[in-house]
């Protein structure tokens, strides 16, 4: 029996999960929220993880009913991310594992979300989308490694998205994704936006610009409605998502999809992936908000994987890092 | 399979006869006959997924595209395949028949010496050489869209470049440069520890181009703007 305490707050959310042999035994989470027209500051975010973790840890050990003496590891996320909020986190799960005299394992958030859809769907050996605020990469296992077959050549579709929000001045809560998902089922009219995807790779860069400056125009001559241009900007991304992962999908073969991530929350984009899915003869796999937004069992969960396979992080190790890409992790616990 | 057969119900009446070979990410793949020739009939059908403004003027686009890249290439003495013919309402190319080929992905992946892949890296580069010479971006190499003319003739290896539905015109070396990566990326996907036989297709790539200088500079440029890649070391 393994039990791991996984520590995750690179972004926005902070979350400490605790996982026993693959059952999720407890994962609370807070989320920082911004007002509308804005976005959030590393300094400012990892001030409020400063506040709200010790709570976090508290409730995760109460609901799983254990204590500290019970957990084999602490995971935290060593990156990729935002610096502040993750070396907070750090600092928490280092001083953790010394008080309570367990090994450290630091995770790849990436490979969190990874391992956790792994977990929660059962997908055998699926292509994986993976979006959020930070991340959009296609991903695909082979020969020991999570390999990258496209990704975004500049920003993530969840901070497209995000962006756009604070443009028109969309709330933050629970998440500006989750506003405009809710917008754009009112939205009847599309307004033609760039496309741009570079053969296994996306930008999205040039959408953000355009729709930044059609949102100003076309709002005040009211050609066109927000929600109209909330409508208009998912089919486009989302189209362009499903396209890149249908391209690794025929590249390698593979008949089976998982989406993880917050974006991956989004039932628009499942349902556009599900459409591409019942045409290729393909399975769908995705997971509800508990796990595709970013979570502390996840982090836990990479760990458990990580730690059986013989992973431990020493202190003099456990730095983080904004900057990890996925294939970096040499995925000792897959075949 | 019964999901052919629904198929079929709505594509157009040549597509009918044809053989369904592929269902590609892009299109459909038959082999029909076109005026008593063997053909491949590229169909890019409508994908329901997507918005349907967005489909049919990404659908159109990508057409064109194509035929026009392939046009090019092939005045220029590279091999592509002959369009024979193109239907814009349904958007179906007609492309000549590639018989008693292979993927370069499958041969790859199939040969066990890596030392017999020589050869055909530096093929591959010489006609990338060609192509980008011809400020012809492909836009999706991958090991997929390159075939391999199978045959008696051992000495010579006939490659073939398909699939130019992401390819345009342009003459900078960073669309170039992005081009080669897009390949390095994907090579290095399909079929890892194979880096040694991607530098020398690029060592032919640069000694075959006249403008290959600016375009590997551009290439090491680009690899390094990997997301989330620490910059130091």
């Amino acid at each position: 029996m393994t039990v791991v305490i996984g520590f995750e707050g690179s972004a926005n959310k902070i979350g400490v999960g605790i996982i026993r042999d693959g059952e999720v035994l407890s994962n609370p989470r807070r989320t920082y929220i911004t007002p509308p027209g804005q976005g959030f500051l590393p300094g400012e975010t990892a001030k409020h993880h400063r506040g709200v973790i010790l709570t976090v840890l508290q409730e995760a050990l109460d609901e799983a009913g254990l204590k500290p003496a019970d957990v084999d590891c602490v995971a935290y996320t060593k990156g990729p991310g935002m610096g502040a909020p993750l070396v907070t986190v750090a600092v928490v799960a280092r001083t953790v594992a010394q008080l309570w005299g367990k090994p450290l394992l630091g995770v790849n958030h990436c490979i969190g979300h990874i391992e956790m859809g792994r977990l929660i769907t059962n997908a055998h050996n699926p292509t994986v989308l993976y979006v959020s605020g930070g991340n959009t990469q296609v991903i695909a296992y082979s020969e020991r490694r999570y390999r990258i077959f496209g990704e975004t050549i500049d920003i993530a579709v969840g901070n497209c998205l995000d962006r756009f929000a604070r443009v028109i001045k969309i709330s933050n809560d629970p998440s500006p994704g989750y506003n405009i998902e809710q917008m754009a089922k009112k939205g009847t009219k599309y307004i033609e936006l760039p496309y741009t995807v570079k053969g296994m790779d996306v930008s999205f860069s040039g959408i953000l610009s355009y729709i930044e400056d059609a949102a100003h125009k076309m709002l005040s001559t009211g050609q066109c409605t927000p929600e109209d241009l909330c409508f208009s900007l998912q089919e486009t991304l989302f189209a362009m998502l499903v396209e890149i992962t249908e391209r690794a999908m025929a590249h390698c073969g593979s008949q089976e999809v998982m989406i993880v991530g917050g974006v991956g929350c989004n039932l628009r984009l499942q349902e556009m992936m599900a459409v591409m899915c019942k045409e290729r003869g393909a399975r769908i796999f995705a997971t509800d908000e508990r796990f595709c937004i970013d979570n502390g069992a996840m982090i836990a969960q990479a760990g458990w994987e990580m730690f059986r396979s013989g992973h431990v992080t020493e202190l003099s190790d456990s730095w983080i890092t904004q900057r990890y890409r996925t294939d970096e992790v040499e995925v000792t616990w897959r075949d | 399979m019964a999901q052919s057969n629904s198929l079929k119900a709505s594509v157009p009446s040549y597509l009918k006869d044809a053989q369904l070979i592929k269902q590609g990410a892009e299109a459909r793949v038959y082999r029909g006959t076109f005026l008593g020739r063997s053909v491949i009939i590229k169909e890019r059908f409508p994908k329901l997924y997507r918005h349907p403004e967005v489909d049919e003027k990404l659908t159109r686009r990508r057409t064109t595209q194509e035929v026009r890249s392939i046009l090019r290439c092939r005045r220029a003495g590279i091999n592509a395949p002959v369009v024979y013919f193109v239907d814009y309402t349904t958007h179906c190319i007609f492309l000549e028949d590639i018989i008693h080929s292979v993927s370069v992905r499958d041969h790859i992946a199939s040969e066990e010496n890596p030392q017999r892949l020589q050869a055909l890296a530096d093929k591959i580069g010489e006609v990338l050489a060609q192509m980008h010479d011809e400020d012809v971006i492909h836009g999706d190499l991958t090991t997929s869209n390159m075939l391999l003319i199978t045959g008696a003739d051992q000495q010579h290896i006939h490659l073939v470049l398909i699939d130019f539905g992401l390819s345009y015109i342009s003459a900078l070396a960073e669309d170039k440069g992005v081009d080669l990566y897009v390949l390095e990326k994907a090579f290095l996907s399909t079929h890892p520890k194979t880096e040694t036989l991607f530098e020398r297709l690029l060592k032919s790539y640069t000694a075959s181009s006249k403008k290959s200088s600016a375009v590997i500079k551009k290439l090491d440029e680009v690899r390094l703007r990997g997301r989330k890649r620490s910059m130091v070391g």
